[in-house]
């Protein structure tokens, strides 16, 4: 290893930093103003790649290029104020989950859209006409582009604190910021402030996704990529701050840099191969500044959000014709072998349906009763399912072994992101739980030699007597019941009552001497835990396991399924993920735009409720009753 | 026909989730008039204030400046129309200057209804009422006193050119010097013309600018009159205000 490749690589670190950067100020300034997370922040950057190189070909020459990338700043800023003035204004005042859960649903419409544009094939961009040479540094060459994209990042920077700090328009922004209300109250029209800032962050995105596009191509995977390095970034700098983001902008790019540019390390007879960090080093760095300074490197205080919601009834114990119904509805589930001996594709959906229900279950158990949204279900999930199937593929262990691996697997997992998780709250805990499972997707998708990589883990079957469906079947309506009851038994346990005490006031709580933080820790571990399960009796059901399966996807599935059934009930997961998998059985098989129909259901669903489901009906009953 | 009056509340309702703060609340303030709202802590005072500037997510009755009905109006429609706030807790700006905090309320100058120009304020027209404020033009916000803060609150809202002011109980914990300051600056704004909203609980402060008094109780106005009668009434003054 040589200092000047140490060097060169640093060099390409700060060109990457730049579309990083303009991608986490966007995101920032809009949260700081509208309170609102947009997780499409990313789908603006891809769609800004796929424009410019669209412009640039169509064109042509340093007109197309040059003036195409800009063309794109100022179209994606007009599809965001679109989308702002359609759609976000009318959930402003909606609980902070739904926002979420709204923007996510635009990530899957923007994506499926892009398909259907642009195609699946990647996009290969023009090169930079008049920037196609490369300067000349220690004994290197460092492309041009790259050069100017290592400028343009600070110049930006100036020019957004330059707008902030000089024009009305900054000014409104930065008041806004800290008090937004007060800001209407003195005569600014606060409609077309969030217009403009949403549009003004649209077009940073795009037009950091156009500058990325002559380096790399454009392909359908940007969008999740930029997000959760957005958010890593956002979260590092702190929230709000835009020279923080540039700050830990570069911080991400170098350290991976670096860790590429360190590469193949000898050490005591020990051989490490340092690029293979590169994806789990944005983690690494976050973990560090997060235990170091939690509101990130330049965060301050953010002004508490009034919640204009209603706050949740208690729940309740079943009544006695509940818990009837519970155990008829088992019955008749158990009987399903026989009942449904003609279709064994029954026993099939049946299966898949079981599956949902605990992974729902276990994600409503840290959602609901424990108040933390995570936005990264699928990471335990995940760790299940190859918990499981690493144990059958490297240790040949029987079934019953690798069902007890993938609870401890998904467990460990949940304790170590956990400890980070439960030091935040809201959409903090929700973008780092988000980051925590693109990390394990991205160990699982880069660790071909353990995990197979891209082509997953093969030929994991249940050991007989499980090897037939209907006794497949039985097994996984046992784990399923028992997971499903101990965790509803548990929330009537004072473990359950302190993690309710926790969620609903942390001060109070403390002061009677519950130990928010660790309560919390482990309410999160034991989802974690039964959520392993669930991803353990999938690997089996399937015979196989791949990154696909748990990707961000799988997250979002488990989401809907909970806000489907309702939040405020404990039958809720349950009716929510039954509900949502028929469904999607049936719906997958009729359209290959699957994703732009749920995301366009959820948009339904958020605009038809804004108040959340659970508010939607309130509010018809309290319409019905007035006349 | 007569002239409407500056401010008319008619019936004023409002509700904080489903518990009801305010009970049919009416009065009037006439132009160039200082009206007091005064009553206990919880009376409805600030609330009252915020119903009128459409702050709260529910509200019935009827509110009308100058004749012109703001009540199914936005806050910042509101605003544009005339009608100045000054919360209670301020809310200075505190990542903004002195001068930006002026500049983010800054409104074009607006007339009378009988096209009579109002007062239209500078920077540096305030700086001359407040000259403390003159001195610190370049601090943030969050590096002031309360008493700076006050009167920075007071400015910005003077920034929109009103022709009424909503002065949310401007003397609380402040200083004894800044207060006679403010009750100038009160003074001084009500010869320009100006109305007065003004919220108190103290009756010494009320006496030094108030015209007429409503006195609130639990969201219900209980006793209405001109000042000097509130200053001589030593019961009603006990049984609204002490204790």
């Amino acid at each position: 290893m040589h200092l000047e490749g140490l060097v060169f690589q640093a060099l390409d670190g700060l060109a990457s930093a730049s579309g990083l950067f303009f991608v986490a100020a966007g995101l920032s300034l809009i949260f700081g103003v509208t309170r609102i997370v947009n997780i499409a922040h990313g789908s603006f950057y891809m769609l800004g790649a796929y424009i410019a190189v669209t412009l640039a070909t169509a064109i042509g020459g340093a007109v197309g290029f040059w003036g195409g990338i800009l063309a794109t700043a100022v179209i994606v800023g007009i599809v965001g104020a679109l989308i702002e003035i359609v759609l976000l204004r009318r959930i402003y005042v909606a609980p902070e989950l739904f926002q979420l859960l709204a923007t996510f649903a635009l990530v899957l419409v923007i994506s499926d859209a892009t398909l259907w544009l642009w195609g699946p094939e990647d996009l290969f961009g023009p090169r930079a006409p008049g920037l196609r040479g490369a300067v000349e540094i220690l004994g290197r060459r460092l492309p041009t582009y790259d050069a100017f994209l290592i400028a343009i990042g600070p110049v930006v920077l100036c020019l957004l604190h330059l707008a902030l700090s000089r024009t009305r328009f900054g000014r409104l922004i930065r008041a806004a910021t800290e008090d937004r209300e007060m800001v209407g109250a003195l005569g600014v029209n606060q409609s077309v402030l969030f217009t403009a800032v949403f549009a003004l962050g649209a077009a940073l995105a795009g037009f950091g996704g156009a500058l990325q596009a002559a380096r790399e191509p454009a392909n359908l995977g940007m969008d999740l990529t930029a997000i959760s390095d957005a958010f890593v970034v956002v979260v590092v700098g702190g929230m709000g701050s835009i020279a923080g983001s540039y700050v830990a902008a570069v911080l991400i790019a170098e350290v991976k840099a670096v860790c590429i540019g360190i590469g193949l390390v000898q050490f005591a007879g020990l051989s490490f191969n340092f690029s293979k960090l590169t994806l789990v080093a944005e983690f690494l760095v976050m973990a560090i500044v997060l235990v170091v300074r939690p509101r990130g490197l330049m965060g301050r205080q953010q002004v508490a959000i009034r919640s204009v919601a209603e706050p949740d009834a208690p729940i309740r114990p079943a009544t006695k014709t509940a818990a009837l119904f519970g155990v008829a509805v088992l019955v008749v589930l158990a009987a399903l072998p026989l009942l449904a001996r003609s279709s064994p594709y029954t026993l099939v959906l049946g299966v898949d349906v079981l599956i949902a229900v605990l992974f729902a279950a276990s994600l409503h158990f840290i959602m609901g009763p424990g108040g933390m949204h995570s936005f990264g279900h699928a990471a335990y999930f995940g760790l299940g399912a190859y918990g499981a199937a690493l144990a059958v593929q490297w240790f040949a262990a029987p079934m019953g072994v690798a069902l007890v691996a993938a609870p401890l697997l998904a467990a460990a997992g949940a304790l170590l992101f956990g400890y980070f998780a439960v030091r935040l709250s809201g959409v903090y805990l929700a973008m780092l739980t988000l980051a925590f499972a693109q990390i394990v997707w991205s160990i699982v998708f880069q660790w071909q030699e353990i995990t197979g990589g891209s082509n997953g883990v093969l030929g994991i079957w249940p050991t007989p007597p499980f090897d037939k469906l209907s006794a497949y079947f039985l097994l996984t309506l046992v784990l399923v019941a028992c997971g499903v009851l101990l965790l509803r038994r548990m929330l009537f346990a004072p473990f359950g009552y302190a993690m309710r005490a926790g969620r609903d006031s942390p001060l109070r709580a403390e002061a009677i001497g519950i130990d928010v933080k660790r309560i919390h820790w482990l309410g999160f571990a034991i989802a974690g835990a039964m959520c392993g399960v669930a991803g353990g009796l999938f690997a089996f059901a399937k015979g196989s396991i791949s990154p696909e399966t748990i990707s961000i996807g799988r997250s979002i599935d488990g989401l809907v399924m909970v806000l489907l059934g309702g939040i405020q009930t404990l039958s809720g997961p349950i009716v929510g993920a039954s509900v949502f998998a028929v469904l999607q059985d049936y719906v997958m098989r009729e359209t290959p735009y699957w994703h732009a129909l749920l995301g366009g259901i959820i948009l339904v669903l958020v605009l038809a409720f804004p108040g959340g489901l659970a508010g939607g009906a309130l509010d018809l009953a309290r319409r019905l009753r007035r006349p | 026909m007569t002239a409407p009056p500056a401010l008319e509340v008619e019936r004023l309702c409002a509700w904080y989730g489903a518990a009801q703060i305010l009970y049919d609340v009416t009065f009037t303030v006439g132009r160039g008039e200082v009206v007091t709202l005064m009553g206990h802590n919880g009376a409805g005072k600030s609330t009252t204030m915020k119903a009128i500037m459409g702050l709260l997510p529910r509200r019935s009755g009827v509110v009308r400046l100058y004749g012109r009905d703001l009540s199914a109006r936005k806050p910042f429609q509101i605003a544009r129309l005339g009608v100045g706030f000054t919360p209670e807790d301020r809310r200075i700006f505190s990542d903004l200057t002195v001068l930006e905090n002026l500049d983010v309320a800054r409104q074009p100058p607006r007339l009378f209804d009988d096209g009579t120009p109002a007062p239209a304020w500078t920077p540096d027209a305030l700086f001359r009422l407040f000259p403390n404020l003159a001195e610190m033009r370049h601090r943030p916000g969050g590096r002031m006193s309360g008493g700076e803060q006050q009167m920075l609150t007071i400015a910005r809202t003077l920034m929109g050119n009103p022709l009424i002011v909503l002065l949310d109980e401007p003397s609380e914990g402040i200083a004894p010097v800044i207060v006679d300051e403010i009750a100038n600056t009160i003074l001084e704004l009500k010869k320009q013309g100006l109305s007065i909203l003004l919220s108190e609980q103290n009756v010494g402060f009320a006496e030094l600018v108030s015209d007429r008094v409503y006195m609130l109780q639990k969201g219900q106005i209980r006793w209405s009159g001109p000042m000097p009668e509130l200053a001589a009434n030593a019961e009603v003054q006990s049984s609204y205000l002490t204790g």
